[in-house]
C-alpha cells in the first residue's frame, strides 16, 4: 500500500515500457461531443420512422374501464393507437424477482398497463404518429375512463391491516423482507455507556440524466431481426430481455449503444414503456422513435433512496463501539423493477451498515412495500449513500455524547488496516482495506485541526461552519454473486477482443460501455500497455451486441476492474500470438523479443527488429513467406470475472466544510474532501472525476433533490424548476487524494471509483450541518434533503 | 389566412434557410429536426437546464424557449457552426484537457455560454465563472473541471493579449 499524490500517476508490477497504467491520458472521444458531433439515440432518425407518445395515468391507481380512440385516429399523422391488452399479444409480461433475495415477490408488469394503472405516470395507450407533436396532440384525443382506486402511499401503513392490497394475489403488500443478526447486539448494547437512537429518513430522488431515456427500436420483417438503438447500460442484458419477451431468440436481437447522455444507474433497466417501443416496432413493422420528455422523466424514471431508518448505536465512554442496530422500511412503488428487483437497495443498506467498522454487534431489519407511486429501483451507490448516512450519522452524535473528536472515534473503531482479510458487521467479506491509511490523509489534506481551530474562532463571531466526515465502503467488480446466482441474465463477466489490423494498429472490442465515464479510455490504456503500443494506434468498440464480446456492461463500478483486467489480457495474449510470428520472420525466439512502442523489438536492448505495420503486412498479404506450418493468429479474446471475492470492496473517507446562516437556513458549501482506494488507479484523472461528480450527486440528495408526493400519490415537483439539482455556483471545489491497495484478484489490481462519491457525501454533508448546529443546541437534523425550513425548524426559528 | 404555419428566412451557421414552420415549432426542435443539426440538446424543455443553448443574433438564448418563427430574418449560430470556427477551439481544447465533461450532453451549451463570458473580456474569478454557467446544468462532472477549464482559457487568453 502506498500513499499517492493527488492526480499523481502510481507505480506497479504493471509497468512495461511506455505504460500507460497511471496516466491522466485523454479520452478518445472528446473531440466529436465539443463539436456537437456526438450521436446520442435522441439525435437519431432512420427511413420510415415513427414517433411514440403515450398516455399516462393521471391516478396513482385506477381501473381503466374504457379506451375511447376514434377521435384520435382522425388526428393528423396519426398511424396507430395502441392499448396494452393489444400489446400484450405482442411482449408477454414479467415478474422483478431474484431467488437470491428470499421471499422476495412482485407482480407481473405488462409493458402498457391493462385493465389497472398502479402509479401515476404509468403509460395507458401509445400513440403512433408521423412526428412526436402529432402523436402529443392526438394523445390529447384519447379519452380514457377510469376508476379511481385508493392509492396506497405511505410505506409506514402499507402493512397494515386496513391498508388495500395493491396486488390481492400476493396477499399483502409486502415485497421483501430481510432480518440479520450478527454478534450479540444485545450484549453489546448493555455493555455501552451511552446508546443513541434516531430516525433516519431519505428524500426519494432521482437521477435526473440530461439526455432523457430514449430508444429507437427497428424491427425489420425481411431479416427477422430487430435492432434497437438504446441509451442504456447494459446492451446484452436488454438483448436477452428484448428477445425473451417478444418470444425471439437472442441473435435475432442487435441492441446498439452509442453516445448516451448521462445514465447513473437510471438507464440499466428494463422499463415498461422501452419493452413497449420494441413490442410496437414488432407490430408495426417499422422503426420506432420514443424520447422521454421531462415530465414522462420524472414520473417513470426509477426514483430511489425512499427510506426511513430508526437506528440505534451503542458506546462505551472510550469510545469504543459496542452495537449497532437499524430498522429500514422502504416504499417501492406497485412493482419490483425488472431484472435487477427492487429489494437490493434495502439488501445493500443491510449489508453495509456499520461496514468500515471493527464491532460486529449487529441487528437488522429491512422490509420493503408496496406503494402507488413511481418505481424505485438502482441509482448510483445503490444503498451505499442510506448505509453510510445512518452508520456514520450515529457515529457523529454518539461522538458528541461522549465528548469525543469525530476523527478519534473513528481513528479507535474503523477495521485496522492490518486485520485483513475481514469482514463488516453483516458478514460482507472484505480483502483489503485501508481506513486508517485514507484517514491519516484525509487529516492531512484538509489540515482538520485548523479547520477546527478556525471553526472555534468564528463561532465566537456568530459565524457557523460545520466539518462533517464520512467513513465509506463500496461496492465493486461485482461476481456472479450480485445477479447471476439470483436467476438474472445479467453477465458478471465481460470480455475484450484485441485484433491487430493491416497497419499494425490494434482494435479493442470490448462487453463494458462508455457512459462518459471514460471506459473507452480506460479499455484504450489498458490495451495498449499491455500489448505495446501508443495509445494513438487504438481504437475501442462498445455498445454493439453484434461486435463486442458478451458482457454485464457499467454499473456497479465494474467497467474498469472488470473490463480493464479483461482488455489486459486480451493484450498479452495477442502480444504472444504477435511475437510468434514475429519470430518466425525474424528466426528469434519468442521470449526474446517484445513489443514496444509499436515495433518488435529485442527484449534485452530495445532495439528494434520490425515494425508492426511490416509484421502486419507479411502476416495478412505474404503469409506464403512464412515458414511452412505457422499461421499467424491476429486476433485473441480474454474474459474476466472475479472469483477470489464476491466483491471488490474500496473504501474512503470524505469531509465537507461548510457554513450554516442560522438566518436564513442556507448552507454554503465551502470544500469537500475525498480520499478513496481504488487499488491501482489506471487514469487518475477519470478517477479523480468520477469521484467529484459522484459527491456532487450525493450533495444533491442531500441538499436539495426530492421527489414530492401528495398523499394521493401525485407528483408534485415533476420539473426541472421544481425539482432542483446542484448547480454550478452552489458546488465546492473538491479536493481527492487516493491509497492505492489493489485487488490480488486481478493481475490489473483496479477496484471501482465510479460510486464512492455519492456513497458518502450526504453523510458528510449532514454531520457537517450538525456540526454547524450543535453549539446552538439545534436538534440533530437527519431528514434529506437539509433545506433551509428543516434547518430553522431544528434551530426551532419557525 | 392559416397563421399556423410560417415561412421563414434566417441564417444558420452563415447558411442561408427558408423553411415553413408550424408556429409551435421551438427553435431547438427546428434546428434539430428540420436542420438535423443535432449538436444542440434539449434537457428540460421549459428554460432551466441551458442544454439547448444556441447563439442568435450573436447572444446565447435558450432553444426551448424560443420559437422558430421568432428567428426570421434572424443569424443563428449552433456548436456545429461555431466548432467549425477557431473561435472556441482553446474552450474546446481546454474542456478535453481537462475532462471537463463526461457524457458530452451539455457540453454543446456550456461552450457557448463560457464562451459568452470569456468573450467579454478580462480573467473572472472562479465564482464568477461558476455563477455564469449557473444556468447550464451538468449532471456527470460536479463542475470543478468545467470552471477549471474555462479559468485557464480565460488566463491564457488574457496572458496571449497581454
Amino acid at each position: 500500500m502506498k500513499i499517492s499524490e493527488d492526480s499523481a500517476p502510481i507505480l506497479s508490477a504493471l509497468d512495461r515500457p511506455n505504460s500507460y497504467i497511471g496516466r491522466s491520458v485523454p479520452r478518445p472521444n472528446l473531440g466529436r461531443l465539443t463539436q456537437g458531433r456526438a450521436q446520442y439515440v435522441s439525435d437519431l432518425s432512420l427511413p420510415r420512422m415513427a414517433h411514440v407518445a403515450f398516455v399516462r395515468s393521471p391516478h396513482a391507481h385506477a381501473r381503466i374501464t374504457r379506451i375511447e380512440r376514434d377521435a384520435a385516429r382522425r388526428s393528423p399523422g396519426v398511424i396507430a393507437i395502441v392499448t396494452g391488452a393489444e400489446l400484450a399479444n405482442v411482449i408477454t409480461p414479467w415478474v422483478g424477482v431474484l431467488t437470491h433475495l428470499k421471499g422476495i415477490k412482485s407482480a407481473p408488469q405488462h409493458a402498457i398497463a391493462v385493465e389497472r394503472a398502479c402509479w401515476q405516470g404509468e403509460a395507458v395507450c401509445a400513440v403512433v404518429a408521423r412526428t412526436r407533436a402529432e402523436a402529443e396532440d392526438a394523445c390529447e384525443l384519447v379519452e380514457v375512463e377510469y376508476q379511481e382506486l385508493p392509492a396506497v402511499t405511505d410505506p409506514e401503513t402499507a402493512l397494515d391491516a386496513g391498508t388495500p392490497i395493491i396486488h390481492a394475489e400476493l396477499g399483502d403488500n409486502l415485497t421483501f423482507e430481510r432480518v440479520h443478526v450478527a454478534g450479540k447486539p444485545d450484549e453489546g448494547f448493555a455493555e455501552a455507556d451511552a446508546i443513541v437512537e434516531t430516525t433516519f429518513v431519505f428524500g426519494r430522488h432521482t437521477g435526473v440524466t440530461n439526455e432523457p431515456r430514449a430508444i429507437v427500436a427497428d424491427w425489420n420483417p425481411g431479416d427477422a431481426r430487430l435492432t434497437v438503438y438504446h441509451g442504456t447500460q447494459a446492451p446484452h442484458m436488454m438483448q436477452n430481455l428484448f428477445a425473451k419477451h417478444l418470444g425471439l431468440e437472442e441473435h435475432q436481437v442487435r441492441v446498439i449503444t452509442k453516445d448516451v447522455g448521462g445514465s447513473f444507474g437510471i438507464k440499466v433497466h428494463a422499463y415498461a414503456d422501452e419493452m413497449g417501443i420494441v413490442a410496437l416496432s414488432k407490430l408495426l413493422e417499422r422503426p420506432i422513435k420514443f424520447v422521454a420528455d421531462r415530465i414522462e422523466s420524472f414520473v417513470t424514471d426509477i426514483h430511489a433512496r425512499d427510506h426511513r431508518i430508526t437506528a440505534r448505536i451503542g458506546v462505551k465512554n472510550d469510545g469504543t463501539i459496542t452495537a449497532w442496530e437499524i430498522d429500514d422500511l422502504t416504499g417501492i412503488g406497485p412493482y419490483s423493477v425488472y431484472p435487477r428487483t427492487s429489494g437490493i437497495e434495502a439488501n445493500q443498506i443491510v449489508n453495509l451498515t456499520g461496514g468500515p467498522y471493527s464491532c460486529a454487534n449487529y441487528r437488522a431489519r429491512a422490509r420493503v412495500v408496496f406503494q402507488n407511486k413511481n418505481v424505485m429501483c438502482q441509482y448510483r451507490a445503490v444503498g451505499h449513500p442510506i448505509a453510510t448516512a445512518v452508520t456514520e450519522g450515529l457515529v457523529e452524535l454518539a461522538a458528541a455524547k461522549i465528548d469525543m473528536d469525530p476523527l478519534e472515534i473513528r481513528r479507535r473503531n474503523l477495521i485496522p488496516d492490518d486485520a485483513h482479510p475481514s469482514s463488516g458487521p453483516s458478514g460482507i467479506k472484505f480483502e483489503a482495506l485501508s481506513h486508517h491509511a485514507c484517514l491519516a490523509h484525509i487529516d492531512a489534506m484538509m489540515d482538520y485541526a485548523g479547520l477546527r481551530a478556525q471553526q472555534r474562532h468564528l463561532r465566537a463571531q456568530g459565524v457557523y461552519r460545520g466539518i462533517g466526515l464520512a467513513a465509506f465502503v463500496e461496492v465493486t467488480n461485482p461476481s456472479a454473486a450480485f445477479y447471476g446466482i439470483g436467476g438474472a441474465k445479467i453477465s458478471a463477466q465481460d470480455g475484450v477482443t484485441v485484433r491487430l489490423d493491416a497497419q499494425g494498429a490494434i482494435i479493442c472490442h470490448t462487453g463494458v460501455t462508455e457512459q462518459g465515464q471514460g471506459a473507452e479510455a480506460v479499455i484504450a490504456q489498458v490495451a495498449a500497455s499491455s500489448f505495446g503500443v501508443p495509445i494513438e494506434r487504438v481504437r475501442v468498440i462498445t455498445g454493439d451486441t453484434d461486435n463486442t464480446p458478451y458482457g454485464g456492461g457499467t454499473w456497479a463500478s465494474r467497467a474498469a476492474g472488470i473490463g480493464g483486467e479483461a482488455a489486459w489480457q486480451a493484450g498479452k495474449a495477442l502480444r504472444a500470438n504477435v511475437l510468434a510470428c514475429a519470430a518466425s520472420i525474424l528466426q528469434a525466439k519468442p521470449e526474446h523479443l517484445d513489443i514496444r512502442g509499436g515495433a518488435i523489438v529485442d527484449a534485452d536492448s530495445g532495439t528494434e527488429r520490425l515494425p508492426l505495420h511490416e509484421l502486419a503486412r507479411i502476416a495478412y498479404f505474404r503469409p506464403d513467406t512464412l515458414p511452412p506450418g505457422f499461421q499467424a493468429e491476429l486476433v485473441a479474446t480474454r474474459h474476466y470475472v472475479p472469483r477470489q471475492w464476491p466483491f471488490a470492496f474500496t473504501n474512503g473517507i470524505q469531509a465537507s466544510h461548510l457554513e450554516v446562516d442560522v438566518d436564513s437556513g442556507f448552507v454554503t458549501l465551502l470544500k469537500h474532501w475525498c480520499v478513496e482506494d481504488c487499488g491501482t488507479v489506471i487514469n487518475p484523472q477519470l478517477v479523480d472525476e468520477q469521484i467529484r461528480g459522484g459527491v456532487v450527486q450525493g450533495i444533491g440528495g442531500a441538499l436539495f433533490e426530492h421527489c414530492l408526493y401528495d398523499e394521493r400519490g401525485q407528483l408534485l415537483n415533476g420539473n426541472m424548476a421544481d425539482y432542483l439539482v446542484p448547480m454550478a455556483a452552489e458546488m465546492p471545489d473538491i479536493e481527492v487524494g487516493h491509497v492505492v491497495t489493489p485487488t490480488a484478484d486481478s493481475e490489473l489490481g483496479a477496484k471501482g471509483a465510479g460510486e464512492a462519491g455519492t456513497a458518502g457525501a450526504p453523510a458528510a454533508v449532514m454531520n457537517a450541518i450538525n456540526d454547524a448546529l450543535r453549539p446552538l443546541g439545534a436538534k440533530p437534523l437527519t431528514e434529506m434533503p437539509f433545506t433551509p425550513g428543516r434547518i430553522l425548524e431544528a434551530l426551532g426559528k419557525v | 389566412m392559416n397563421e399556423r404555419f410560417h415561412e421563414i428566412a434566417l441564417e444558420v451557421n452563415g447558411e442561408k434557410v427558408s423553411e415553413r414552420v408550424d408556429a409551435r415549432t421551438t427553435l431547438v426542435d427546428f434546428l434539430r429536426e428540420r436542420l438535423a443539426l443535432t449538436g444542440s440538446h434539449v434537457g428540460c424543455e421549459h428554460g432551466v437546464c441551458g442544454a439547448c443553448s444556441v447563439r442568435v443574433n450573436g447572444a446565447v438564448v435558450r432553444g426551448c424557449l424560443m420559437l422558430a418563427v421568432q428567428c426570421d430574418g434572424m443569424q443563428v449560430a449552433t456548436i456545429e457552426g461555431v466548432a467549425r470556427t477557431d473561435e472556441i477551439a482553446d474552450l474546446q481544447q481546454a474542456f478535453i484537457e481537462r475532462n471537463a465533461l463526461q457524457c458530452g450532453y451539455c457540453t454543446p451549451g456550456m461552450l457557448l455560454t463560457a464562451q459568452e463570458l470569456l468573450s467579454s473580456g478580462g480573467v473572472p474569478s472562479r465564482e464568477a465563472i461558476r455563477a455564469y454557467l449557473s444556468g447550464n446544468y451538468c449532471r456527470c462532472t460536479g463542475y470543478q473541471a468545467i470552471i477549471d477549464a474555462v479559468e485557464a482559457v480565460a488566463h491564457a487568453r488574457a496572458g496571449a493579449q497581454r
